[in-house]
Parts: structure tokens; C-alpha cells; sequence
């Protein structure tokens, strides 16, 4: 059942949820999350589909937050449904117009479920430093998506050298199956590993974190290679007794190799993004070893090169020519978006000062 | 350059890496008695969830063993109809694909040494061809008067041992038995041959989430432990009702009954997790030693007259259907003595429980179906009220539904509005499909993983059961010299001497 109320306030949707509940006989106590989508209007269509499809292993209230930036006069429209054809949660679409749009954090505050964790999700285009955005900083557990980027690998570099614990990027979530076949490829008895390599669709942000991931708990160095994808297409482990070799040339089926075993196949099917928010929504306490796969992306050949390769000039944005990171070179242009995204501009505002703060 | 290395640590797992889910190690399962209600609608089923999800290893390997005239593929086309029938999670034509091509059929009979030859066979091609090293599960589906026959097939054919560090485990359903000396027997059968540690007793109730969240309930939280004794606790009634009868099953449940199919297991286990201390951590040997000295403390009432009761439905309107009485079921002697309800008060001899009483009830063809557990408080020792404000207030109860719409409700008394004070019981609930997926896994994938992970914590070792028939065969001689049990409508709850019991006690049966 869906209710519209144009030109409302935070406390007139909240009221309006709670009737909708109330006149459906059910309460909000099983609400376990708030799930907070920041999203375009060619965005926000499918991140709701994806997240009321993920509600239905994790109730929770779902707010999209649509900033439409523009000359009128700050205004929110919003739509709320309560508990669908199939008694998913609650869902409500906030559009902000005119400068609302850049005040986000003042429509989602009041609507947060009490006491229960906050998630907020970017499906499309993040601000560059998502935990000091202030929609970002209400939140345990804030989810970007680098391969939605325009340009992922530098989104990539964002994400790493604004790394707050409790961020997650679905690039990294994309590899769990991966990384499970390969942790319990090992975890049979192996020789002495001497390197390992990765192979994927040139610019895939997950082959990147997913060679990183190897590198930093291998202890050797691991190689990128660029295929035709989809997505990642294999890796392999080399020991002193012969390479333990994962493939997936068709994004279907997985075909491993190693000395000693006949070749065997499993399913390791491209996950939907349903999948990827109902894993990311599972755990919401801060993924350590996210954070450290991302810091240790710089020691990666592949990420120098691709670094070098697309590093512009320091200078090419002057306002946010933050001196004292020791990292600058690591990500390049990093306000490049900013530029492309005016409604932003409050955001990375706040941003650049927490970082000036923090360096 | 070929030496091999001892089994390392895995440098890729790292316990902070809660994303990593645990797969096991190349390995096979081998079902008997493919053909039966639990094999088509739970284990294989359970089977393909667990691959869909990713945990099976590359190369899984699932055998069938049935005295049945088929081939692989007619044991595929078995497992696939059963698949796409009870399957939980979706059918994905891919995975599917896979699993297949490790799909396994034996013919034979128990007893028949030529099939297990050939099992024997067909395993050490699934070595070769899938790679499952040597490492086979054998799930014993069957009644358990066949164990003896395949377990000693199992160690003559030479599949009950391996080498190279490669396992064999062996996986029994209950009836453990159906008195202790039986049960004694059994495991002396089946010790014989596998090793305890390797012996996996499957008690599905444990599996559930529910039943786990008991333990999360109790010892994660400060608010419920305080209170969860004596001092506050005036009893504790644990209740497995089946709306249905006994339908099909005529063959296994004659003779064995309410009580040896259900309390000895599982209200048993239900109550050992209840009553148990804290234990020194969720290891496996660690909850057991818990659960076995709650067991040991169990104490019968001096007169089982007066605190069991047992009962038989009789024809009655069961939900809107008229059902016939147990005597007249198909394949039930019309003299048959075998219990369908049977209820029993327990003592817990600690000095946490000290005086209070365990109620345990469960029957077929009662009110609805449901099993739940439900913590009784005494009441407050003072009211500030008058008698008439608070006529309407009863006990203050934690109930734990554990199937259907697993939750908890919490039931204590508040004031009904308006100007008089007047105190009512109001309840407070917590479903756990409105706070956590409803699509959680199904008791038998948690079972199957932890079998092929060799993982222990949630199987009943067999000291367990035998003290579950400690406590009960003395009930069960007891009712065995009463001659026929108390007949009751079907569709309501149980016989007469089943409420009287409580009442002695001043008490009376919660209506789940």
C-alpha cells in the first residue's frame, strides 16, 4: 500500500509510516536496520528492487534519499509503502528538491529505526570520502560500488586512501565466492607457494582487490593479467609441487586444476545484486580485512602501472590539492568527480576538511 | 622438490574474515535407504542447497545405496524430482549440472556382499574420478534394526577404514535404541566398527536455529540469566505437539510411542539446553559436559501414577476433518498399547533448579501442530493492589516457539487504560522471521555440513543417550504393567490424567 505526500516534512513520513503499520495490525519492532540508498532518479529504481529483494533476509526499513538539485525551492515529496505484496518492510522514497537536495541527513535522521544499525548504500557515484559525508557518518556500515564508477580503478583509489572502518564496496563482496574456492583450495595439504597470479577483464576493481587480497596473505607477489571477462576469469596459486589453477572463462563455472586431483568444476555464478546487499547487510560490524586489502593495493605491480599510467598532473584541481597526504600519488585526480557531481559540493567540502584533519 | 608439506596453516583464512564460509574438504556422502520420506524430502534436498550455496567441495560426490533395479541416472531423475519439490533454495540448471556428475547409485540388499563390493568399488573410482581422497560420509537412513547388517558390511568390504589422514564417518538417525540396554547394544554394534569420534547421531532439533538462539538467548544476554533459577522460575513446560497422526508410519511408531520417538531425544535434549550452567565455551566437549550433568541430575517423581500420563488418540473432528482413533489405523493392531501422547514431570537436582518442576509433554493428533518451551515465573511476592485489580493477571512466562513461527513472547501484566487500576496479561513478541531471513537454513544443511566438516558441537554423543534412557525406562516399565493408555479425542489436548497431573500440582498446561 503506497502513500504519497508532496511537500512534506521528516516527522509528517514517519507519522505516516506508523499509521500505515498501525492500520495493517503489525508494529516495526522486528526492524532489525535502517538501509539508507543515496541514489540518482536512473539509479534508484533497480538499488530498490535489489534492497526490498535483500529486506527479505534482513527486515528493514529502506529509505531512498533522491537529491534533485535545481533552482526551485527546497522541497520533499515523498512515497512510502508499507509492508508489500509480500510484507516486506518499509519502504520510502524521499526526493529532495532545490537545496534540500544537499541536506540529506536532515530528512534520514529522524526516520532511522531506533537503536538499530545504520546502513547507507551509493549504487551509483559516492562522494569521495564516504564516512565524513554527513548522510555517511550516521551510519555503522556505508557500501559504495567502484565498478559502477565511471572509472573504477580511480574510484578504487578514492575508496583507499579515504578508508574509515565500517566502509565496504560491493567490488570487494563480488570476490567472497572466489576467495571460499581458494581458502579451501589451501585448505588441503600445499607446497611451498612461490607466486600467484589473477587474470580479468582489464580495469575490474575485483581483480585488483582480489590480487591484493592474495598478495598480502601469500606473501608473494601476484600478477594481473588483463582477459576478455567476464569479470574475473582465474587464478592460480604456484607451489614448489605445481599450480593449483581456478578458471572461469564463461562466468559460470568454475574448472579446478591441481596436482594430485582430477580436474573438477563447480557452479561460481556472477552474483546478482541482491545477493551482494543481503551478504553486505549479513555482518555490519567493520571488515578488517577489507580495510587492509585496500591499504595494501599500492604494493601491487598492477596498480603502480595502472597508477602511473593514468596519474594526471598533482595540479589538475587546485582546490583540493590536499599537500600533506603521503598517499597523493596513489590516487589520481581524486576530485575529478566532484566536478562532474555539483551537488556534492557540501560533501566533499566536509570531506576535505576531516581529511586536513586526519593527515 | 616433492616433499610434502605437514597440513599448514591456510594463510588465506583469517578469523576476522567472517565473509569466508566454511567448505568442506573433498569428500562424498553415501545415503542408504535413498527410497524413504527423509532421504527424498530433507537430505537430498539439503544436499543441493548446500552446493547452491557454495559450501560443497569441487568434485562432491553423492551415492545412493537402495534395493532398487536403477542406474545412475535413475537415482539422478530421483534426487532432481526431490530437488525441485523441497529444495529450499532455487533450482540453478548450472549447479545442478555439477552435482550431478558426481551422482552415484549402488543396488543391493543390507545384507548382500556383492553390493558392497561394489560400493566399495564405486568409491575408490569417486577417489580417482572426483577426487574425494578417501574421505566418505555414510548416512544410515534406514531402521535401525539394518545398522548391524551394514555396519558389518561397511567393515568387511573395507569401507568402514582409510588411510593417508582421509576419514570415514558415519551418520545414525534416532531411535538410539528404545530402552538403554538396547541402546547399549547399538552402540556397541556400531563403536565396533567406527571409532566415537566419528560416529554422528543426528538429532534434527538441535540443527534448528531456534534451538541455538537458546543458547544466544541465555548466555549473550544479562537480562534473562539473573533470573533463571529457582528463586524466580516456578516451572518450565516443554511441549511437542503434532496436529497429524501417524500416518504412513505405522511400522516404525507401533510399539515404539510417543515417549521413546520423542522426550527421550528430543524434549530431553530441549531441556538439557534449558537447565544446563554456562558452559567454558561453545567447543563441542564443553556443551556436552553441560548438557550430560543437567541429564545425570534428572530425577523421576516417587509416584508416576500420579506426575505421567499417557494417552492414545481415539476418533474425533481434528481441524474441520473427521480422523480415526489410533486403534484404527491401517496397520495398527486394534489391541496395541503403544502410547501417542505421554507427558512426565521431571526434577532437576541442583541447587539452581532445586524444586522445580519440568513438565514435558508431546503428542500426535493434538490442538495444533507446535513445539515450544515456556519458562513459568512464580508470581510477585506482594501486590500493592487489591485482589480484584489484579484478578486478571496471571504468571509472568518466557515462551520460545521453536516450530511454527520460531520467536519468543515474552507475557507479563500491564494496566488496562482508564480510571480504575486494573492489571492484565499482556504478551510481547519477537518473531524471528520479521528480524532475521526466512530463509534460514534448514536443520539438515547445518547437520550435513558439520558431518562433512567433522564438525561435533550439535550431535548427542552417546553417553547423552543413554542417560536419556536412564531417566525414562522406568516410566516406560511403569506404563508397560497399565495396559491400555487413556484414550483421547483427537484434536484436543490430550487425555484427562494428562491435566489432572498438572493440576495436583496446582498448575495447568499452557495452551500454545
Amino acid at each position: 500500500m503506497s502513500v504519497r505526500l508532496d511537500d512534506t516534512t521528516a516527522s509528517a513520513v514517519e507519522n505516516a509510516i506508523s499509521a500505515e503499520r498501525f492500520r495493517q495490525g503489525s508494529s516495526a519492532v522486528g526492524r532489525v536496520l535502517t538501509l539508507v540508498i543515496i541514489a540518482d532518479e536512473a539509479t534508484q529504481a533497480d538499488a530498490v528492487r535489489s534492497a526490498a529483494e535483500a529486506a527479505r533476509e534482513h527486515p528493514c526499513r529502506i529509505l531512498t534519499a533522491i537529491p534533485r538539485p535545481g533552482k526551485g525551492p527546497a522541497r520533499l515529496d515523498a512515497e512510502i509503502t508499507v509492508g508489500g505484496v509480500d510484507g516486506l518492510g518499509e519502504l520510502a522514497e524521499l526526493r529532495l528538491r532545490g537545496p534540500l537536495s544537499h541536506h540529506a541527513a536532515s530528512v534520514v535522521l529522524p526516520l532511522l529505526v531506533p537503536d538499530a544499525p545504520v546502513v547507507v548504500w551509493w549504487p551509483g557515484t559516492a562522494p569521495d570520502d564516504v564516512a565524513a559525508d554527513p548522510v555517511g557518518r550516521l551510519a555503522q556500515r556505508r557500501i559504495t560500488d567502484a565498478s559502477e564508477a565511471a572509472r573504477p580503478v580511480r574510484a578504487l583509489g578514492l575508496r583507499r586512501s579515504s578508508y574509515a572502518a565500517g566502509d565496504t564496496d560491493l567490488a570487494w563482496t563480488r570476490i567472497t565466492p572466489w576467495r571460499a574456492l581458494i581458502a579451501s583450495a589451501l585448505d588441503q595439504p600445499f607446497e611451498r607457494i612461490t607466486g600467484a597470479s589473477v587474470s580479468a577483464q582489464r580495469s575490474n576493481p575485483s581483480g585488483l582487490l582480489l590480487a591484493s587480497w592474495l598478495q598480502k596473505c601469500l606473501g608473494v607477489h601476484v600478477e594481473v593479467h588483463n582477459s576478455r571477462g567476464p569479470g574475473i576469469t582465474g587464478v592460480t596459486v604456484r607451489t614448489e609441487g605445481g599450480d593449483i589453477s581456478i578458471t572461469r572463462p564463461d562466468g559460470r563455472i568454475a574448472r579446478m586444476v591441481r596436482p594430485g586431483f582430477p580436474d573438477r568444476e563447480a557452479a561460481l555464478q556472477r552474483r546478482t545484486v541482491e545477493g551482494l546487499i543481503a551478504e553486505e547487510l549479513r555482518r555490519l560490524d567493520p571488515d578488517d580485512v577489507y580495510g587492509e586489502t585496500l591499504a595494501a593495493l599500492p604494493e601491487l605491480a598492477a596498480w603502480q602501472a595502472h597508477t602511473d599510467q593514468h596519474a594526471p598532473a598533482p595540479t589538475a584541481s587546485p582546490a583540493k590539492a590536499a599537500p600533506s597526504r603521503k598517499t597523493a600519488a596513489a590516487k589520481p585526480a581524486r576530485t575529478a568527480g566532484t566536478a562532474k557531481a555539483p551537488r556534492r559540493a557540501t560533501t566533499t567540502a566536509a570531506a576535505s576538511s576531516r581529511r586536513g584533519g586526519r593527515s | 622438490m616433492r616433499t610434502r608439506v605437514a597440513p599448514s596453516p591456510n594463510p588465506l583464512r583469517d578469523p576476522r574474515d567472517r565473509r569466508l564460509p566454511r567448505i568442506a574438504g573433498p569428500c562424498s556422502l553415501v545415503i542408504f535407504g535413498v527410497t524413504g520420506d527423509l532421504a527424498r524430502k530433507k537430505l537430498m534436498p539439503a544436499v543441493y542447497d548446500l552446493a547452491n550455496r557454495g559450501l560443497l567441495p569441487p568434485g562432491f560426490a553423492l551415492v545412493g545405496f537402495a534395493r532398487r533395479d536403477w542406474v545412475d541416472q535413475d537415482f539422478a531423475q530421483i534426487v532432481h524430482d526431490s530437488v525441485r519439490d523441497h529444495a529450499r533454495t532455487e533450482f540453478r540448471e548450472d549447479v545442478w549440472q555439477e552435482l550431478c556428475k558426481g551422482i552415484r547409485f549402488v543396488a543391493g540388499d543390507f545384507s548382500d556382499e556383492g553390493a558392497f563390493d561394489q560400493l566399495s568399488q564405486v568409491v575408490l573410482d569417486l577417489d580417482r574420478v572426483r577426487g574425494t581422497k578417501g574421505n566418505h560420509a555414510f548416512y544410515l537412513s534406514i531402521p535401525p534394526k539394518f545398522f548391524g547388517d551394514v555396519v558389518q558390511q561397511l567393515k568387511r568390504s573395507g569401507l568402514s577404514v582409510s588411510n593417508d589422514g582421509a576419514w570415514r564417518r558415519v551418520v545414525i538417525e534416532k531411535p538410539f535404541g528404545h530402552d538403554l540396554r538396547s541402546a547399549r547394544e547399538l552402540n556397541a554394534t556400531i563403536d565396533e566398527v567406527f571409532p566415537s569420534g566419528t560416529v554422528f547421531r543426528i538429532d534434527h532439533y538441535l540443527g534448528k536455529e531456534t534451538v541455538q538462539n537458546l543458547l544466544a538467548l541465555r548466555f549473550a544476554n544479562t537480562m534473562f540469566e539473573p533470573i533463571w533459577n529457582s528463586n524466580y522460575v516456578d516451572h518450565v513446560q516443554i511441549t511437542m505437539a503434532e496436529d497429524i497422526g501417524i500416518g504412513g508410519r505405522a511400522g516404525y511408531y507401533d510399539g515404539i510411542g510417543a515417549a521413546r520417538d520423542v522426550i527421550q531425544n528430543h524434549l530431553l535434549q530441549l531441556l538439557a539446553l534449558t537447565a544446563m550452567e554456562e558452559p567454558l565455551s561453545f567447543a563441542a566437549n564443553d556443551v556436552r559436559v553441560e548438557k550430560e550433568k543437567v541429564l545425570t541430575a534428572l530425577t523421576l517423581p516417587q509416584d508416576l501414577d500420579k506426575h505421567t500420563s499417557r494417552g492414545q488418540y481415539a476418533a474425533g473432528w481434528q481441524g474441520g476433518v473427521q480422523v480415526p482413533g489410533y486403534l484404527e489405523e491401517e496397520g495398527i493392531s486394534p489391541e496395541s498399547t503403544t502410547e501417542t501422547f505421554a507427558a512426565v514431570r521431571l526434577g532437576v537436582d541442583t541447587r539452581r533448579w532445586s524444586g522445580v518442576p519440568f513438565y514435558l509433554r508431546t503428542g500426535k493428533r493434538l490442538g495444533r501442530r507446535v513445539t515450544e518451551l515456556a519458562i513459568i515465573f512464580k508470581r510477585a511476592p506482594h501486590l500493592p493492589f487489591s485482589a480484584t485489580d489484579t484478578e486478571e493477571l496471571g504468571q509472568n512466562s518466557i515462551v520460545i516457539r521453536i516450530q511454527p513461527d520460531e520467536g519468543i513472547t515474552m507475557r507479563f501484566g500491564s494496566k488496562v487504560p482508564g480510571t480504575q487500576m486494573e492489571v492484565r496479561d499482556v504478551n510481547m513478541d519477537f518473531a524471528y522471521g520479521d528480524s532475521f531471513t526466512e530463509s534460514s537454513p534448514e536443520a539438515y544443511e547445518r547437520l550435513i555440513l558439520d558431518v562433512l566438516l567433522g564438525d561435533p558441537p550439535l550431535f548427542p554423543r552417546h553417553e547423552e543417550v543413554e542417560l536419556g534412557w536412564k531417566i525414562l525406562d522406568p516410566v516406560l516399565e511403569h506404563w508397560a504393567r497399565q495396559g491400555q493408555p487413556e484414550p483421547y479425542e483427537s484434536g484436543t489436548w490430550g487425555p484427562t490424567s494428562s491435566h489432572e497431573m498438572m493440576a495436583r500440582d496446582g498448575r495447568a498446561w499452557r495452551r500454545p
